[in-house]
């Protein structure tokens, strides 16, 4: 609209400039290259570079056994490394088609809606640090260590985890756990409450943000946007509804979602989220089921170390296992859960071997960050950094 | 109404693209076709303005290398996804090693645009009627493609490595 | 609310004079208000974060201010991997920066590769910048970033006014190929 009325008014040539907005650069939260012609204030056009932390993830895969495998998915979306390694692990385990006991299902769903709300929570006050209020910032990042306290609890890692294993989890939930959960549960939501109090409603931060980066959902759909970021244009794709994993079928949730896909609808439906989020852990701890912490797949779940001393079978297991050479039917999957930035996929092809022969993921950032250009378009350069952050775009998933 | 299943997918399928379907088979329930690498946009287009299945999402687009099969050496996996009846299906076409073209689906899903850049930069198949097919994630003076088989994993570059300690 | 003060460096003190060497009086001055330049491509940019934020405040150690721009920055601290595409981009901003200008290497990538052992990943930062101290780690605790930045301050504290005029340092520089 702003652009058109620019054009008509005069038709003499313009001098257009180019900014070089990245790849280091402190708006922009990672490192990608934005190479935008712009008219004054005004964008008129956007070239991206990315690639600049490519790790190749997809190579390593294919030299390491599957347990190894684990740890490079901690490494995607670092924000939420919990999702990441249990949908590499509820992958294999389609693969080798055994089935979880009730409890792991469980622990496990309270492990990612923990994460979704450490990344949620990353976003959202990202996005209120880039219109300048670094104060809810500074608030829930102490909660949001209180996640990581959880997290070293269960698996003696903060940010890369390493969580949970291949057939279960390694180990079960003490009763600190339980309890600092419980805890976290409790006195988070005042704490969220009093963060939603400083932005949602807030004036300021609403006349910032409402309008920027639009995109419609068709156009959306049509660049494979999911997760948060479509949602907030009004399509309710949830992989957790739609095709259920891990027991998501037993719990009672919503899915937000917003009408015209801007940073305002994003940044709520992120809040949102968050709330639906502890609804889930909440019914996830209280029915909690008793039970194993583990399925019965000796060939890729590590024995107990007692076992192992003790037991021949054990040692021969957990040799097997530690070498990688634990047989694998041969097959492809494709597997998806909901990360935190969208639909999280696994294409796994076996040929039986020791290590993948190929595993592709399918990284939500890498998807919907192309589109970028087309929201930004006709924006001021301070609207597309809001528009940027609250996109989500975490560098470590989108180069892979 | 007939219910829109695996089964009604492939039949619609094999009535209109039965001379370019290869194969088709069901594991782990995903729907997989094998389809002649020239058919491939056709066939998107058809599933997309199919009045029923409507297959409009496309979730992944990936490349897969097999040296060791002749003539169909490289290959590109299409996962589509149909929103409204949660319904997927997985479409692969292969190629020989000298001669990796493919239509590039760029004019359906704006989507495919990066991803089919990746798959040109890492095994080197050439989308034809891509916008923009250049290297996206590797350096642009980079002269392999390297997920191909044939090429190493690790960095050429180190000599702090002593094989004897590694079992190579 | 006690401050904890940075102690006095030794030099000579009487009733209303205290006397020590420059170097000294700067290397303290120094140390205390180091500005680094967080370059911070990837996981460990979340632990930065973390460092900076209110549970670890990464301010109580003179780090206050968050350089952003290279030129008037003192400390480049490289957190996450660097693949070979961004490495002449390291290279330049340590360039731009000034002397004197000393860099940390964050997390086993930035300072070795990692476990990123690939065609793509530069293996380890000392391959285009010099590097004066590691901090080990995948990524490190906060804590570690924290002793990582004090042994910098430990470096910056007694290091001589005429280090960076040595034939050693030129040698150093010359043998990155900076000038």
């Amino acid at each position: 609209m702003q652009n058109d009325t620019l054009i008509s008014l005069d038709q003499e040539k313009r001098e257009y400039t180019t900014l070089n907005l990245g790849p280091t650069h402190p708006a922009t939260h990672g490192i990608f290259q934005n190479v935008l012609t712009m008219d004054g204030e005004i964008i008129v056009d956007s070239e991206q570079t990315i690639g600049y932390i490519h790790r190749a993830f997809e190579k390593i895969a294919e030299h390491r056994p599957y347990y190894q495998v684990t740890p490079l998915t901690d490494r995607l979306n670092y924000c939420s490394s919990p999702i990441n390694n249990m949908g590499w692990h509820m992958t294999v385990e389609k693969l080798l088609g055994v089935e979880m006991p009730k409890r792991v299902d469980y622990m496990r769903v309270i492990i990612m809606e923990l994460a979704r709300i450490s990344d949620h929570l990353v976003c959202n006050s990202v996005i209120a640090v880039d219109t300048g209020a670094l104060t809810g910032f500074t608030y829930v990042f102490q909660w949001r260590e209180k996640i990581y306290d959880i997290f070293e609890s269960i698996c003696g890692a903060r940010l890369t985890t390493n969580i949970g294993r291949i057939g279960g989890m390694e180990r079960d939930f003490t009763k600190e756990v339980i309890q600092s959960i419980r805890d976290f549960l409790a006195n988070f939501p005042k704490v969220f409450a009093e963060f939603c109090n400083l932005l949602e409603r807030n004036r300021i931060f609403m006349d910032r943000i409402i309008g920027t980066g639009p995109i419609s959902a068709e156009r959306a759909l049509n660049y494979g946007f999911t997760g948060p970021n479509l949602r907030a244009t009004g399509v309710d794709y949830d992989v957790r509804v739609m095709n259920p994993y891990s027991s998501y079928q037993d719990f009672d949730f919503t899915i937000p979602v917003g009408v015209n896909g801007d940073t305002y609808d994003r940044f709520m439906v992120r809040q949102q989220e968050i709330r639906e989020s502890l609804k889930i852990i909440e019914q996830a701890l209280n029915n909690l089921p008793e039970g194993k912490f583990f399925a019965d797949v000796p060939e890729f779940f590590l024995p107990p170390k007692v076992e192992v001393y003790n037991n021949m079978e054990a040692l021969i297991y957990h040799f097997k296992i530690v070498m990688g050479e634990a047989d694998v039917p041969v097959g492809e999957v494709y597997h998806s859960i909901e990360g935190g930035n969208g639909e999280l996929g696994f294409y796994l092809v076996s040929d039986g071997g020791r290590a993948a022969y190929r595993l592709h993921f399918r990284r939500p950032c890498f998807i919907y960050y192309q589109a970028f250009p087309e929201m930004i378009k006709g924006s001021t350069l301070s609207d597309a950094i809001v528009a940027m952050s609250s996109m989500n775009v975490i560098a470590g998933e989108l180069d892979a | 109404m007939t219910e829109i299943n695996n089964a009604y997918l492939l039949k619609e399928i094999q009535e209109e693209f039965g001379q370019s379907l290869i194969s088709a088979d069901e594991p782990y329930g995903l729907l997989t076709i094998e389809l002649e690498s020239s058919k491939i946009l056709d066939l998107l287009k058809y599933l997309y303005n199919h009045p029923s299945i409507q297959m409009q999402f496309l979730t992944d687009l990936c490349g897969i290398h097999y040296p060791q099969i002749i003539g169909k050496e490289l290959g590109v996996v299409y996962h589509v996804h149909s929103l409204i009846h949660n319904l997927r299906i997985r479409i692969k076409c292969f190629m020989p090693n000298d001669q990796a073209f493919i239509p590039s689906i760029t004019p359906l899903y704006s989507a495919a645009n990066w991803q089919e850049r990746e798959t040109f930069d890492f095994y080197g198949i050439i989308f034809n009627g891509h916008p923009n097919l250049k290297r996206i994630l590797n350096v642009d003076e980079m002269d392999y493609f390297p997920l191909r088989k044939e090429y190493p994993l690790e960095d050429g570059t180190r000599t702090d490595k002593d094989d004897t300690y590694f079992g190579r | 609310m006690s401050i904890q003060l940075a102690d006095a460096p030794p030099g000579l003190q009487g009733a209303g004079f205290f006397a020590t060497s420059l170097d000294k009086a700067v290397g303290l001055a120094r140390a205390n208000s180091i500005w680094p330049l967080p370059f911070a491509t990837s996981c460990c940019g979340i632990e930065f974060m973390a460092t900076m934020a209110s549970n670890y405040d990464m301010a109580r150690f003179g780090a206050e201010r968050l350089s952003f721009s290279p030129r008037q920055a003192d400390l480049l601290m490289v957190m996450g991997t660097i693949a070979k595409k961004m490495g002449p981009v390291v290279r330049q901003v340590y360039l731009q920066m000034a002397e004197p200008r000393w860099v940390i290497a964050v997390g086993a990538c930035a300072s070795s590769g990692g476990i990123f052992d690939t065609y793509s990943v530069l293996q380890g930062i000392d391959k285009v910048v010099p590097v004066d101290v590691y901090v080990p780690g995948c990524p490190p605790r906060p804590e570690q970033i924290i002793d990582g930045i004090t042994k910098i301050q430990e470096l910056v504290k007694n290091e001589s006014l005429r280090r960076r005029n040595s034939p050693e340092y030129q040698a150093l520089m010359a043998s990155y190929g900076i000038e």
